[in-house]
């Protein structure tokens, strides 16, 4: 406590007292998955976290966990796309033409599908940002336009035998380029222990710096005690997938796209234009954003994630068939949601959104190996996801009395 | 006051929030239909005082006793207060824009058999009632071709549809021109012959000094005293002295700018309307600012202040705007906000909870919105730059927060406002246009902001200042433009401006129509 400012130290009880409320709630969803997982880890009997079933919940969760990254900053401006599952569809129906029938190696059949993702993010973005149509018109009639155009590159049909290369973007792991012990793979190890260290290494940094300069800074003990937490957790992760098939390839994927977008929003004048815009559009405007614009990125952006949730769905699936990604959007939506995004827009981050997309993937998997029907699955995510929403409004009323 | 048995009886009223003190022992006791004033700084405790009586807090939120009509009262919440005959209308009108006056004035309350309404009696009584509030409108009419003024008496024909005995009213005329209010007061002062007993908060002590026959000041949740308005020495510097526990003798700073060269200059302004693209809102306006000078804009509502302003800056508002802007001797372009802002020119809006802040972000990055360029490199924003800048500027501009990572929307409205200055004071601009700086926020932080400005004249720069409030603009102004029906109808010197000369020229073009 000697390092707090005195503007910290002359803050009155009551107001330290709200800070720690705003803590519990940026971590209650963190603790809502802990909770879900200890709860189903108990349910199954140890199954949930086997090595298998913690590499099938990335893979299998990894669409959703994209496509909530984008939707997050859609919804954060005050939009909705309800497009992105019919995107999927229609981006793995052009990817896999792309390679089996127009000859186009795997690489460059996904730089077409993310350019395709872009120029359908834009045709979007169009109607929304500069000719002023609701998001909601505009991604409700995308939805139904991608789905048609889906079936008719599809023929109705189905386009399986994808090249390796491709299906491994998905379902594949890096190879063992270090070997193994006994039959635990070192790579994914030595990248999980990278990743340790690198964000102790951060975190370390940035505190130090903040106290040089002054600013307030939370106790050493929870300090220490949340490192050591997420420095545990992700060797525990790294040590499962390790003990599996090693690294799945969409985690470094999901990895840099956590990382990136997390900056975006938090660090760039772009990101803050985002929440501007969501905050009070009105003000955002006088101040001088440029909300077109912002809109516009926003959609562009939006498209090229779902082209790569499209991508990542299609090579793990294998084949490209008319009916994917049906649903998704409602998943994506649903997981920025329960990450503690706001309806009225202005607020929500990357990793709540991330959480949230685990928690309904930790509930699909759970139930699944419980057995649960995959009706009562359903009923339960939309149980699940009112009780978050109302959870979380309950929680800012409180805090606002 | 009479021997009679008061209305209105609230005794040793506490109220908590979370630890703090929001009202600690306060004594209301209002005679029945009188018109009674409430004053105090904001946050004094007269909203919250309201709610407690209204409803809104219900009983065991709160300690001490409430007596109406001679009975115990404890309301669980709006409706029931409403059944016992106490309305409440508040600063921010509640209306339906897209209904007519007639659906807005029964919302709740239909006229209607079996959950069918009753057309024939809605828009007769509603009839009854506009005419009782004097207001000259069709039933059918949409209240979004009301003006504000308009708006407010639907409010309160919406209150008497209830059949109150009470009206509360919450700073009734802080969007009106003194026209409207006027009118207004006139209507509060009516209604005491119907028997109607009013409670009025207000920070605008003429209006108080006006209607009130009585005043209860609140100060830092407590009863300061009831002044009876009858007395001699019931005068708006004994209130304010009350309110804020000490005498402001000096309403406005001293200044010590020297006014240099002519700054900034707009010629033949003219900007039509947005949607009826034919009407000229703003009708060849020129006006020029020099630098270190204070130049006031008066003008009634509707006249046409807020759209010059807007349509300068950044083209905000309006259609088929021509005319030239000048700064420092050479034409400007100001189409967009950005050009505005890049060549040295801030607005500071009259509605800065709809169009100055994100309410639900924080102080800091209110404060770099525009000047955020500022503190990033490479789109990239310095956040610890962007910490200390804000934090700059709570000090300097004493903005009363526990942090600059506050959310805005938890400060009060004179701490706000400071924040909507700082933000626009963070890109460094030359030319400060200030659309009605003062509204809505108590005494003391009035005179801080006052200060503020003086202090930008002082260090050369040149200020518009958009004002409703007469004795504002001839405080703070060293000249005063009037505008009327869009155009300038004035430009007259401190010295030379009186309030009555001013009002003169504001109303000019009125007179010729009528």
């Amino acid at each position: 406590m000697s390092t707090l400012t005195p503007t910290a130290e002359t803050l009155p009880d009551l107001e330290k007292g709200r800070r720690l409320s705003v803590d519990i709630r940026q971590y209650g969803i963190l603790a809502a998955l802990v909770i879900i997982v200890l709860l189903f880890e108990m349910l199954t009997g140890g199954r949930l976290l086997m090595p298998g079933n913690v590499n099938n919940l990335i893979q299998q969760n990894a669409y959703v966990l994209i496509l909530a990254i984008g939707m997050v900053m859609v919804i954060i401006a005050g939009h909705i796309d309800l497009s992105v599952g019919s995107l999927v569809a229609m981006i793995g129906a052009i990817t896999a033409l792309a390679m089996n029938n127009w000859g186009l190696p795997w690489w460059a059949a996904v730089l077409l599908a993310l350019l395709t993702g872009c120029l359908v993010g834009a045709w979007q973005g169009f109607w929304v940002a500069y000719m002023g149509i609701p998001a909601f018109i505009v991604t409700l009639a995308g939805m139904m336009l991608f789905r048609g155009l889906t079936l008719v590159l599809l023929y109705g049909g189905t386009i399986g035998g994808l090249p390796p290369a491709f299906v491994a973007i998905g379902a594949g792991w890096l190879p063992p380029a270090l070997g193994a012990v006994g039959k635990v793979d070192v790579l994914t190890l030595v990248l999980g222990g990278l990743a340790a260290v690198g964000l102790a290494a951060q975190l370390i940094r940035s505190r130090i710096s903040r106290q040089k300069q002054g600013f307030p800074v939370e106790g050493p003990v929870s300090f220490w005690a949340k490192i050591i937490v997420a420095v545990v957790a992700i060797m525990a992760l790294c040590w499962q997938l390790a003990s599996y098939s090693g690294m799945p390839i969409i985690l470094i994927i999901l990895a840099v796209l956590i990382l990136t977008y997390t900056f975006v929003l938090n660090r760039t004048v772009f990101g803050r234009h985002v929440y501007a815009i969501g905050g009070n559009l009105f003000s955002a405007v006088m101040s001088g954003v440029k909300t077109k614009r912002v809109n516009f990125m926003i959609f562009v952006n939006i498209g090229m994630l779902a082209a790569l949730a499209g991508v990542v769905s299609t090579s793990r699936a294998g084949s490209a068939v008319a009916s994917a990604g049906q649903n998704y959007e409602l998943d994506a939506i649903a997981a920025v949601f329960i990450g503690g995004a706001a309806v009225q827009g202005g607020v929500g981050t990357v990793i709540g959104a991330v959480i949230g997309g685990l928690v309904m993937g930790v509930l699909n998997m759970g139930l699944s190996i419980l057995s649960v029907d995959a009706a009562w699955q359903m009923a339960i995510k939309g149980l699940v996801l009112l009780l978050a929403v109302a959870f979380d409004l309950i929680n800012k009323r409180r805090g606002r009395r | 006051m009479s021997e009679e048995e008061p209305i209105l009886r609230m005794r040793g009223i506490v109220k908590d929030f979370s630890g703090v003190r929001a009202l600690d022992d306060v004594n209301l006791e209002v005679a029945r239909g009188e018109i009674h004033g409430i004053c105090g700084e904001n946050g004094a405790g007269k909203s919250t005082l309201m709610k407690v009586l209204s409803g809104v807090y219900p009983p065991g939120t709160y300690t001490g006793s409430i007596e109406f009509q001679g009975k115990e009262a404890a309301f669980r919440d709006i409706k029931s207060s409403e059944a016992a005959g106490i309305a409440i209308i508040h600063q921010e009108l509640a209306l339906n824009p897209l209904q007519s006056i007639a659906e807005n004035i029964f919302v709740g309350n239909e006229r209607a058999r079996y959950g069918v309404i009753d057309w024939n009696r809605t828009n007769n009584e509603a009839a009854e009632l506009l005419r009782r509030v004097g207001l000259n409108e069709r039933p059918e009419t949409k209240v979004y071709e009301l003006g504000v003024g308009k708006q407010q008496l639907v409010e309160i024909a919406k209150a008497l549809a209830k059949d109150v005995s009470m009206l509360i009213l919450d700073e009734p005329t802080a969007a009106l021109n003194d026209e409207d209010s006027n009118h207004l007061l006139d209507l509060i002062a009516g209604l005491r012959t119907h028997g109607i007993t009013c409670i009025i908060i207000s920070h605008k002590l003429r209006e108080i000094r006006r209607i009130a026959d009585r005043v209860t000041v609140i100060r830092d949740g407590k009863t300061i005293e009831t002044i009876d308005m009858s007395q001699p020495d019931a005068t708006e510097s004994r209130i304010i002295k009350s309110m804020v526990g000490r005498e402001l003798n000096n309403m406005y700073p001293d200044r010590h700018a020297v006014i240099g060269r002519e700054l900034f200059r707009v010629e033949d302004w003219t900007v039509h309307h947005p949607v009826q693209t034919s009407r000229v809102m703003v009708d060849k306006a020129s006006f020029f600012v020099r630098s270190g000078e204070i130049v006031g804009f008066a003008g009634l509502m509707g006249a046409g202040r807020t759209e010059l302003a807007m349509s300068i800056f950044g083209r905000l508002w309006g259609t088929g705007i021509s005319g030239r802007v000048y700064k420092d001797d050479k034409e400007i372009k100001t189409a967009t906000v950005d050009e505005a802002v890049g060549h040295g020119i801030a607005y500071v809006t009259e509605d800065r909870k709809r169009y100055g802040l994100n309410l639900i972000g924080a102080v800091a990055t209110n404060i770099s919105a525009v000047g955020l360029a500022k503190l990033a490199r490479l789109g990239v924003i310095d956040r610890d730059r962007e910490y200390l800048t804000a934090d700059e500027y709570r000090i300097s501009m004493n903005i009363k927060t526990p942090s600059v990572n506050e959310v805005v929307g938890r400060l009060s409205g004179g701490n706000q406002q400071k924040v909507v200055l700082s933000k626009w004071l963070l890109p460094g601009p030359d030319v400060l246009i200030l659309d009605e700086p003062t509204r809505g926020i108590d005494v003391g932080a009035k005179y801080e902001i006052y200060g503020l400005i003086n202090k930008l004249a002082e260090l050369g720069k040149a200020v518009v200042m958009i004002s409703s409030e007469l004795p504002e603009l001839l405080g703070m102004c060293d000249r005063i433009y009037t505008i009327s029906e869009g155009r300038i109808t004035g430009d007259v010197p401190r010295s030379e401006a009186t309030q009555e000369s001013l009002m003169h020229l504001m109303t000019m073009g009125r007179e010729s129509v009528r």
